[in-house]
């Protein structure tokens, strides 16, 4: 049986009717045509679907879309404004964070989440950070590197 | 080192093209897309390492609800396809008997993924369960299981080798030593698992989306093993997470779904669970290497026997190439005059393997360089010093035929030496081994693409074709080339502005299908000098003919004019080009933006090449000259170019439990010139993790009963972002004379120094060596005590 959910999602407000056994991953993806967030694993190993959930960097692919019921859910998609990259965008634009791109959503969800709560983090804190988010292109040191160019300013 | 040359566009840092699409989430992978009415496919795995199918019914999941097709063997046929044309040994659904857990026996497509999964649990295999073969290491002896009847004593591809003469090396060698290294079956863990979508036109037009690295192999592949004109068959390749090797040769998801489609006229999709991806594989094989090797006085190499026996799993796929590479290219980067290599592939009930970032090379160079390291310690000479006796330079040949005509080995070498304060470091060894820090040197060797076609043809490796806007002003580049996240599109796009004096928005890349040009795909880390080739060609021939239909129209030679910047260049303050610049004024009324300056630009001119010639486009086609011996198996390892690199590692062991920690990885890569310097570091920062990963923990653990135990990446460890150091990449330019503008391969030669570098540091930390791989904190604690105990 469909249950209905309410999810604001990237500022706009959706009703939908959902499977209770569907994620919050599939849903955004599927009903909402939301397909920056990835599905690397499914079972939560490797973070390429992180969304933010009432701001907390969740791995979507472990959430069930009626467990976010009247939350407010922000993905990759929310990040540029009228078109223009934030400044976490442009930094991982700028030096070469990203190659293949699977991870890159998920890696920005995260680092958003970090600094929002934390300006300024050290190396180890975003390391620390990121940790739950798999990349097997970049060895992570750019993607370091870009969050640090957006902290140390 | 810096940017010192007078290019613009190339040797700069300047954002990958596709950045802006990858953080904003708008960039379309294969499982993001989706059309009207399309169904979903799933597929049934063998849950029998080995057994003979006895009968398959399907009618059950043929009757449920909302089930649009069932396809097994015998909609499929059974005509053989595989990699190599010598070795078609697979077939798109098993028929006769499964060979690994895993084996795909069956697809179905249905209204949704979950009626699909449910129908696949619906269908009914009989099956006689055979004896079970999983030990790579015994499997050629007699009375094993036999897997394949063509493949007698489990042996699926074997290569004996002997160049120059070993006897002679053994005499005049002063240290002689045989050591051994055994390592486990790894997963390539791209982070997109595979997913396909196919559709078939009214025409019977069949196109295939799919996350391959290899468009054109897989054209051909469906064509043959579908029985299709190859005319009909599309492959395109949207953006793709990452392959690294497994994603080269076609696999049963693209075969499988391209037959629901046929089967049922609307579009399917398939997409790999991760733990498909493991079930599926085609990645790094499992090795057994034997060297021994001998080393004069002085240090100089006399020769090298090299024994290997590599479990392939059950099928062939890119592992006939392995078993040669795994030999090869221990040609080089030493000067080395007598070498037998003597490599088995066998088949066990596993997943395939088949090739994986540096291919069959990487295990057999880790051996080596462990080797070179003991040898040292036995002369009692500085590794780096023993490896800069031996390193060759340009223009030498290898033993085994290998051409080197750049070679920055000795100037990598030095960087990390330099770089990582080797020499105030490594004094203290003597003293500090065995304390638990440590430090470790190694050298690499790798192929600038691969010299010949998978299959036998004198097909152009690649061919690209860009047109130039009709209403003027940018330029389109089209090219089967597969950008899988390496960044080729970049490269293009780089090469094309370049040529052109454009910007790079003004360069649009549309690559990655089929249907645009033959392009062998991102394998052998070819695409920068070979579709880098033919780009660069296509640019030059399009400058050349804007510039004769300008040059034409005001008099002056050609050859006299240029473009730069936007603009043609070599028009003086003499010349009267306003006839031109009025013809293109006049047909832009109402438009705001025209040029006005004193010079003509690019859009003009590009225009006024078409009013006069029309269609302005530009070929260019690229592939090698004949390469290597005569002997058999020459062709494998022969490449217009070869990539080195070289590594020092500095590592922690604590020794009372074994845990590594990798402080400090310094790696420089000689890629003849960097197209583009970030991309450049990035290929060889991501290899320095991988190989990470390789040495310290990445292993696919079987049963007894041959399933995978950990087809998960929580349990298949790689590297997190707490586990990598500081990667410090040093670019080495040596100017490759066969390669575009001097550049040649990153991609996966820059792994090679990787695992022995680590190993090396790790022996330096704790005095003992392990030789089998990965070297987790269990094999080292053993490897300790039995140290303790023989005291």
């Amino acid at each position: 049986m469909k249950k209905l959910v309410t999810l604001t999602v990237n500022g706009i407000t959706h009703e939908l009717a959902v499977e209770p056994r569907r994620t919050l991953l599939e849903v955004i993806r599927e009903d909402l045509g939301l397909t920056g967030s990835k599905k690397g694993c499914g079972i939560g190993d490797c973070g390429a679907c992180t969304m933010l959930v009432d701001g907390v960097a969740t791995f979507s692919c472990l959430m069930l879309a009626i467990q976010a019921d009247g939350c407010n859910v922000e993905t990759v998609e929310s990040l540029a404004e009228n078109g223009k990259l934030n400044k976490l965008q442009r930094s991982f634009v700028d030096l070469g964070a990203i190659q293949c791109g699977y991870c890159t959503p998920g890696m920005l969800m995260t680092a958003t989440e970090l600094l929002r709560r934390n300006p300024h983090p050290s190396e180890k804190e975003i390391r620390r950070s990121l940790s739950g988010n798999l990349c097997r292109c970049t060895g992570y040191q750019k993607i370091v590197d870009a969050i640090k160019a957006v902290a140390g300013e | 080192m810096s940017k010192n040359n007078s290019y613009r566009i190339l040797n700069t840092r300047l954002p990958r093209v596709d950045a802006i699409d990858k953080v904003t989430g708008k960039a379309i992978y294969t499982d993001d897309m989706s059309f009207p009415g399309m169904l979903h496919g799933a597929i049934l795995h063998s849950p029998l390492a080995h057994a003979k199918i006895l009968n398959i019914d399907t009618s059950r999941a043929e009757r449920l609800p909302g089930v649009k097709a069932v396809v097994t063997y015998k909609e499929a046929g059974t005509r053989p396809y595989g990699v190599s044309p010598a070795r078609y040994d697979e077939t798109i659904f098993c028929h006769d008997k499964v060979r690994y857990t895993g084996d795909e026996i069956a697809a179905v497509a249905a209204v949704d993924k979950d009626t699909a999964l449910e129908a696949v649990n619906l269908i009914k295999v009989d099956f006689e369960e055979l004896p079970i073969l999983l030990d790579g290491l015994h499997a050629m002896d007699e009375g094993q299981p036999q897997l394949h009847e063509r493949y007698k004593n489990n042996i699926c591809a074997k290569v004996n080798w002997h160049f120059g003469d070993i006897e002679q090396g053994r005499k005049d060698s002063h240290i002689i030593r045989t050591d051994h290294i055994t390592s486990k079956m790894q997963d390539a863990a791209f982070l997109e698992p595979q997913s396909v979508v196919a559709e078939v036109d009214s025409h019977g037009n069949l196109t295939m989306w799919s996350s391959t690295q290899a468009p054109h192999y897989v054209q051909r592949t469906l064509a043959m093993a579908l029985n299709m004109p190859l005319h009909k068959v599309r492959v395109i390749k949207p953006a793709v997470g990452g392959g690294f090797g497994p994603k080269a040769s076609c696999s049963t998801v693209e075969l499988a779904t391209c037959l629901l489609a046929l089967k049922t006229g609307k579009p399917v999709k398939t997409t790999f669970d991760r733990e498909q991806v493991f079930l599926h594989s085609r990645a790094r094989h499992q090795f057994f290497h034997t060297m021994t090797t001998g080393v004069k006085k002085d240090g100089t190499l006399s020769f090298l026997e090299h024994h290997c026996i590599m479990d392939g799993g059950a099928y062939s796929s890119f592992g006939i190439a392995a078993v040669y590479y795994a030999g090869s290219l221990l040609g080089g980067p030493y000067r080395l005059k007598n070498m037998k290599y003597d490599g088995y592939r066998v088949v066990t009930n596993k997943p395939a393997c088949g090739a994986q970032r540096g291919h069959g090379a990487v295990i057999a160079r880790a051996t080596f360089e462990v080797q070179l390291d003991r040898i040292a310690e036995e002369l009692g000479m500085d590794p780096i010093e023993l490896r800069l006796k031996n390193v060759m330079e340009a223009g030498e040949t290898t033993c085994n035929e290998l051409y080197v005509s750049s070679f920055g080995m000795k100037e990598a070498l030095e960087a990390v030496r330099d770089s990582a304060a080797w020499k105030k470091k490594r004094t203290l060894a003597g003293k500090t081994r065995g304390t638990g820090k440590g430090i470790g040197a190694a050298c690499g060797f790798f192929v600038s693409g691969a010299g010949y076609p998978i299959y036998r043809s004198k097909t152009y490796h690649c061919t690209v074709v860009t047109k130039v806007d009709e209403v003027g002003g940018g330029v389109t580049v089209t090219s089967g080339a597969a950008d899988i996240g390496q960044g080729s599109d970049t490269v293009l796009a780089m090469i094309t502005a370049e040529e052109l004096g454009l910007n790079l928005d003004d360069v649009k890349v549309v690559s990655g299908d089929s249907s645009l040009s033959v392009d062998l795909g991102a394998y052998s880390s070819r695409t920068t000098l070979m579709t880098g080739h033919a780009c660069k060609d296509a640019a030059r021939d399009i400058k050349r003919q804007i510039l004769e239909v300008i040059g034409g129209k005001l008099n002056i030679p050609p050859e006299k004019l240029d473009l730069k910047d936007g603009k043609v260049v070599g028009i003086n303050n003499d010349i009267d080009f306003s006839a031109l610049r009025e013809e293109y004024l006049q047909e832009h009324k109402g438009f705001t933006d025209l040029p006005d300056g004193p010079e003509l630009t690019f859009r003009e001119a590009s225009r006024i090449a078409f009013l006069e010639i029309g269609s302005v486009v530009g070929t260019g086609s690229y592939r090698p000259p004949k390469l290597g011996g005569s002997f058999k198996g020459a062709t494998v390892g022969t490449s217009p170019a070869f990539g080195c690199s070289a590594q020092v590692a500095e590592v922690s062991v604590d020794l009372e439990t074994g845990e590594v920690t990798v402080d400090n990885i310094t790696g420089a890569h000689d890629c003849g010139f960097a197209i583009n310097r970030t991309q450049v570091e990035g290929q060889m920062q991501g290899s320095m993790m991988m190989g990470m990963g390789e040495a310290l923990m990445e292993q696919i653990i079987y049963n007894d009963k041959g399933r995978i135990m950990n087809a998960n990446l929580a349990e298949y460890k790689i590297p997190t972002s707490l586990d990598v150091p500081h990667l410090d990449a040093i670019i080495v330019e040596s100017n490759e004379p066969h390669g575009p503008y001097g550049a040649k391969e990153v991609g996966e030669g820059a792994i090679m120094p990787v695992i022995p570098s680590i190993l090396n540091a790790i022996y330096d930390a704790t005095g003992v060596r392990i030789d089998e791989l990965p070297v987790t904190p269990e094999r080292i604690i053993e490897a300790l005590k039995k140290k303790r105990e023989n005291k």
